[in-house]
């Protein structure tokens, strides 16, 4: 057992990462404010940041490739939350509220 | 115990508790600043795996970028004062729980499973190898994405014109 305390190895980093996509998750699913799903996709996709550089570090150590997607990951974050915080800002000037159960002017 | 654990376990304590506390929160407000929590941790780890860069590029652009987007976001947007709005309805958590409970499972039972090639290799200096890559290898993607940034700096000043579309509807 303290084996695993003290030798840290892929496996911790890849559990820490899976915890945190399944808690993103959760966030994304029952969140009724548009702003809270948002806060859950960042944390979907940092867990996918940190399997890419925990893999680089541990099993492809020769190049850099999983930073290289990390930092895409990161570029796409900010032009995805920007473009989200637009779109939220505009349904609330039209319906006066974000909650994305209320925005259902195209429900068929 | 050696350093490296100790670190370890200190940033994956602070990416998981404000995780928890996010999920469990009511206050959008209290979110955001959770979030910065986890980021920080993310960030922690990924300088704990040798990625000096991006660890740095996590704190610029997550915590001085992103996260001060959506206070903005929930600054803006917040038409009641905020201690009276919902604070009534706890987020129906039971069905997203059980599904993330589930999820986990899953996600642990596999990882733990496959047995990954496991050999840290050394850290070496990252912030100039990444450069030379964005310009040699991976060139096209690189140009594709500040494309893409243009146009989301544009296509989002559009979109978030008050009464862009007024007569629309």
């Amino acid at each position: 057992m303290g084996n695993m305390l003290t030798d840290i190895g892929l496996g911790h980093y890849l559990i820490v990462s899976g915890i945190l996509f399944t808690l993103g998750l959760v966030v994304v699913m029952t969140r009724r404010n548009a702003i809270g799903v948002l806060m859950g996709l960042e944390m979907l996709l940092n867990a996918a940041g940190i399997n890419f550089v925990a893999f680089n570090r541990f099993s492809a150590p020769e190049r850099l490739d999983g930073q290289i997607f990390v930092i895409f990951i990161i570029i796409l974050a900010a032009a995805e939350a920007a473009t989200a915080l637009a779109l939220v800002l505009n349904i609330f000037h039209r319906i006066s509220s974000i909650h994305v159960d209320e925005a259902r002017a195209m429900k068929g | 115990m050696n350093w490296e654990a100790v670190v370890f376990w200190a940033m994956a304590t602070l990416v998981l508790v404000p995780a928890f506390a996010i999920v469990f929160s009511r206050n959008i407000v209290h979110m955001a600043f959770w979030l910065l929590g986890t980021l920080m941790g993310v960030s922690g780890l990924y300088l704990l795996l040798g990625a000096d860069f991006l660890g740095m590029t996590q704190i610029f652009v997550y915590i001085g970028g992103i996260n001060v987007l959506l206070l903005f976001g929930i600054m803006l947007t917040r038409s009641e004062p905020v201690y009276v709005r919902r604070l009534a309805k706890r987020p129906k958590l039971a069905p997203g729980l059980i599904i993330g409970a589930f999820t986990a499972f899953t996600l642990v039972s596999a990882l733990l499973g496959a047995g990954w090639r496991n050999v840290p290799g050394e850290p070496t200096e990252t912030a100039g190898i990444l450069g030379a890559f964005l310009l040699s290898e991976y060139i096209l993607p690189f140009e594709i994405i500040s494309v893409l940034l243009l146009v989301v700096l544009i296509g989002a000043a559009y979109i978030a014109r008050r009464g862009s579309r007024e007569g629309a509807e």
